[in-house]
């Protein structure tokens, strides 16, 4: 409990910009009043066509809902701050990077090399060091699941340099 | 009845849809919702009733399989299971382990049967007065169910209701199915058919939950020894079989709720367990009725789930949105029709669920060691593995490299939703009541000529409405009456 009103305290003496409540405020007020102002440009139905409300007219709903929601937590933080999260560690940011790096290898290169680069660079960032279990995850693993995917539920994977050595 | 389980195709479906739930459930982070998400392309090689057996097999052994891991290392295997580890691990820790087990799995098989049993009775009284329902009532239901969602029990009301609305938001993208008009699909053809719900769930899910786990690589988990579950004596019998029975009846009735789920009746099972107990002191120090309380309400929650989703097409947790997606991709429509047209699909389901709730008592009361012993594979082996899975299945849907990166999109979303404490729980029910949402409203103010106020005069959608003024309200006078 002590804890918790510690952590409290300690965002409470946060400039307000650096607050989570503000940071996520700003962050679903932001995205929301850029589809908003995107719904503005959906394509109307004719008056003469039209029966009931227009396509756009429920999404500007309930993107005002949303904003309305938001506004009304970041309000409710005043009284009650939310407790500060811990700092994220080293592995949370090298796991993004690998899923930055599977979209990469995927698009360009290969769909399964990119599983078994993400596999491997994951599992030895996350503390895992002896090669068999490395190769385990990125390549035994992956075939497995490939060929499993591609005979029980005639799977066609992507192209790429190593899927094509299996299907020419 | 059980004239379909003369397949023995269904018996192994059945065999090893219990076993897998089992170790989903024993897995911290994974679980029933993710599980059933990450096997729902390989049900496309089964036919319908299999492939729903299979889902609703993994739903109930899920939820019980949560209770090994609560108990033994104090880390609930599920969200379920939450309530089951205050009392759970201190019985563990005072040597009683095997008792402890031995009770969840028995209040859990218990509270499960009874839920069948509701399922069986109810649903078909549900489905039959959902005759009665046009689009306006089906509107007011569906935002009955979206109101639900602000007492869902994680996170607060209002994030909730952010969340819920979220995924209602998700569910507009792509091609309006009234007037073909594109909406937030900015040039991209892959958006026109809009975002599918398997790429969501298992970003939600999986992937945000592979992101977690890797902010906790640190953490050390104390098991505690188990040398066998054990029955409970026949003093335990004594103490708790009221508990139980409350708590299945609790469980049943938090579960028909629309997307209310087995967090919830646990936790309201356990806090009723205590309040009804003769030894209330004992509760957080291991107490046997505890653990009956939570375990009993957590597994009746999964009949009493099934209620909505297959009378009215409303899933009544975030699991049963997998499997009535489950159903959909099989051809299958929920509703009142399926109890008139399909009998027997649904007591092969409703049969499937009573055998579910057998199997894993067994498998439980054997086995339980030996699933304990799953969560001895290191993360840094398991999560790549499931991330494997992952792309796959969500890629073989619908053979689309989009689909994976909305995986992903979704699962950093996840993540830092859970972080700042929104449940990802509402996203997945808003994203698929969105359609009905929207087009029971439009198509409902086509036939009131676009008045809103005409709903107020359809007796039973007024009724849904006055439940979901009731829905808001009962988080905020909890909260007041937890300060008061």
């Amino acid at each position: 409990m002590n804890n918790v009103q510690n952590k409290k305290r300690a965002n409470k003496s946060l400039p307000f910009f650096f607050k989570d409540e503000f940071k996520v405020f700003f962050v679903i007020i932001f995205f929301s009043t850029i589809l908003l102002i995107s719904t503005f440009t959906f394509d109307k139905v004719p008056p003469i066509l039209n029966r009931g409300i227009q396509p756009a007219t429920f999404p500007k709903g309930l993107l005002v809902l949303i904003m309305f929601l938001t506004t009304i937590i970041y309000y409710l933080s005043f009284k009650n701050p939310w407790k500060k999260e811990k700092k994220l560690p080293k592995p949370f940011f090298l796991t993004i990077i690998s899923f930055i790096l599977f979209v990469v290898i995927s698009k360009t290169l290969d769909f399964f090399l990119a599983i078994s680069v993400l596999s491997i660079f994951v599992s030895y960032n996350w503390g895992e060091k002896r090669v068999f279990y490395l190769l385990l995850v990125g390549i035994i693993f992956p075939l497995v699941v490939f060929i499993f995917f591609e005979m029980i539920l005639g799977l066609r994977f992507p192209p790429g340099i190593i899927t094509n050595l299996y299907y020419y | 009845m059980m004239a379909p389980f003369f397949s023995s195709k269904l018996l192994v479906v059945l065999l090893f849809g219990t076993l897998f739930g089992l170790i989903l459930g024993v897995l911290p982070g994974l679980g029933p919702t993710t599980g059933g998400a990450l096997i729902l392309p390989f049900t496309m090689t089964l036919d319908p009733l299999s492939a729903i057996v299979l889902l609703t097999s993994i739903y109930c052994a899920g939820t019980y399989g949560g209770a090994i891991t609560a108990v033994l290392i104090n880390t609930p295997g599920t969200p379920a299971a939450a309530a089951t580890c205050l009392d759970g691990y201190p019985l563990a820790q005072k040597g009683e382990a095997g008792r402890a087990l031995g009770m969840a799995t028995v209040s859990s098989t218990v509270g499960g049967i009874f839920s069948v049993i509701v399922l069986v009775f109810f649903a078909p009284v549900l489905a039959k007065l959902a005759y009665e329902f046009g689009q306006p009532e089906y509107f007011a239901l569906a935002i009955f169910g979206l109101t639900m969602l602000a007492s869902i029990g994680e996170g607060s009301p209002i994030k909730n209701l952010i969340a819920g609305a979220f995924g209602i938001l998700i569910s507009t993208i792509g091609k309006d199915f009234m007037t073909s008009i594109d909406r937030f699909t900015y040039g991209i053809n892959e958006l026109s058919v809009g975002i599918g719900f398997i790429p969501v769930v298992v970003g939600l899910f999986a992937i945000s939950e592979m992101l977690t786990q890797s902010t906790l690589l640190n953490q050390v988990f104390k098991r505690v020894a188990l040398k066998a579950v054990k029955l409970p004596s026949l003093d335990d019998y004594k103490k708790t079989w009221k508990t139980i029975l409350r708590s299945s009846g609790i469980g049943s009735f938090i579960g028909v709720l629309p997307a209310e789920g087995g967090t919830v009746a646990s936790l309201i099972g356990y806090s009723e367990a205590k309040r009804f107990s003769k030894e209330p002191e004992e509760f957080g120090k291991g107490s046997i009725e505890g653990i009956a309380g939570a375990e009993a309400a957590n597994n009746a929650a999964t009949g009493g789930a099934m209620v909505p989703t297959l009378a009215l097409g409303i899933p009544g947790s975030a699991t049963t949105a997998v499997i009535l997606t489950g159903l959909i991709i099989h051809g299958v429509r929920p509703g009142p029709d399926l109890f008139r047209e399909q009998p027997d699909f649904l007591y092969g389901i409703f049969g499937a669920m009573l055998i579910a709730n057998v199997l894993f008592f067994i498998f439980g009361f054997f086995g339980a060691k030996l699933f304990a012993r799953i969560t001895l594979v290191p993360n840094k082996i398991l999560w790549p593995m499931i991330f494997a899975v992952s792309v796959c299945g969500t890629y073989s849907l619908s053979q689309s490299i989009i689909d994976v990166w909305i995986m992903l999109f979704f699962g950093v979303l996840g993540f830092f939703m859970r972080r700042f404490g929104f449940s990802v729980v509402p996203v997945i029910i808003g994203l698929i009541l969105g359609e009905l949402v929207e087009g029971t409203l439009r198509q409902s103010l086509v036939i009131f000529d676009g008045n809103w106020l005409m709903f107020l005069t359809r007796p039973i959608a007024l009724t849904f409405f006055i439940l979901s003024l009731i829905a808001l309200a009962f988080p905020l006078l909890r909260s007041k009456k937890q300060k008061n």
